[in-house]
């Protein structure tokens, strides 16, 4: 049976998604600020994230990831999990226009149709 | 090793952790929620579930492994594409999958088998491609 999904729920979803990705963006960027550690040893990733931490990128990643998670909370108040959490799999295609777009990366035909394939597949295997 | 195939090993081995901590960690957090029964609802109800749940050894060991995803998922993204390591982070879903059927015994639908053969493939072509196509600050010394 096709669930009819509200506006409200609709615009909160699409909220949701925006507020998660701009979230994940906006950690990643900062990543790249604090830059990579120089070797995957204790004392270089320690150091590392002691950059992390204090980058001002971090910090606004973190609530927009925050309002994500509670906005999911609230649309499992109101809608079926077998059409929320696949729905949440729209999550891929965006964060990779994102990351095209915004962070600039160089997403090839290959890359999309890895990222697409994988959106589909997380929607089947979340729908349960 | 070249640095193309030096950034790749260790893109790969930084989501293999990713992966693994999230999946340990998920399926502990159920695992012991599961062991302090349904949280009702009320102030007492919700009281007694934080209580219970900060209180409990299964709880804390699962927050140390999503501690380690979020900490390996943001050293990965220091180096690596955002549009890489998200897809490749849904591995947990045949991670999740697969525990289920060989450490559970869980009977898995056609269609859900369908899923992750897609995710599968969808991992295996970004696979692909290069990790890294922005530039990337060196660590300060």
């Amino acid at each position: 049976m096709i669930h009819a999904i509200s506006l409200r729920s609709a615009i909160t979803l699409a909220i949701f998604v925006m507020a998660g990705c701009l979230g994940e963006l906006a950690v990643t960027h900062g990543m790249k600020k604090a830059g990579a550690p120089e070797h995957l040893r204790i004392r270089d990733v320690t150091r590392f994230l002691g950059r992390a931490f204090c980058t001002g990128w971090f910090w606004v990643g973190v609530p927009l990831m925050t309002l994500s998670f509670y906005l999911l909370m609230v649309l499992l108040s109101w809608e079926p999990i077998s059409l929320v959490i696949p729905a949440s799999a729209l999550s891929y295609v965006v964060g990779t226009l994102g990351a095209k777009y915004i962070l600039k990366e160089d997403v090839n035909g290959l890359r999309w149709a890895g990222v697409l394939l994988v959106c589909v597949g997380v929607a089947i295997v979340a729908a349960g | 090793m070249s640095y193309e195939r030096k950034l790749r090993v260790k893109t790969l081995v930084m989501v293999f952790v990713m992966v693994v901590c999230a999946t340990t960690g998920d399926s502990l957090l159920k695992h012991g929620m599961t062991q302090i029964g349904p949280v009702s609802l009320t102030h007492d109800g919700l009281l007694h579930g934080f209580l219970a749940a900060m209180t409990s050894g299964t709880i804390w060991v699962a927050i140390l492994f999503l501690i380690g995803f979020m900490l390996s998922n943001m050293t990965v993204l220091s180096w690596a594409d955002y549009s890489y390591v998200m897809p490749a982070g849904a591995l947990g879903y045949v991670a999740v999958t697969l525990v289920g059927v060989f450490a559970f015994g869980e009977t898995v639908s056609p269609r859900r088998w369908l899923g992750v053969a897609l995710i599968c493939v969808g991992v295996f072509f970004v696979g692909q491609t290069r990790p890294q196509t922005t530039a990337v600050m060196e660590a300060a010394r």
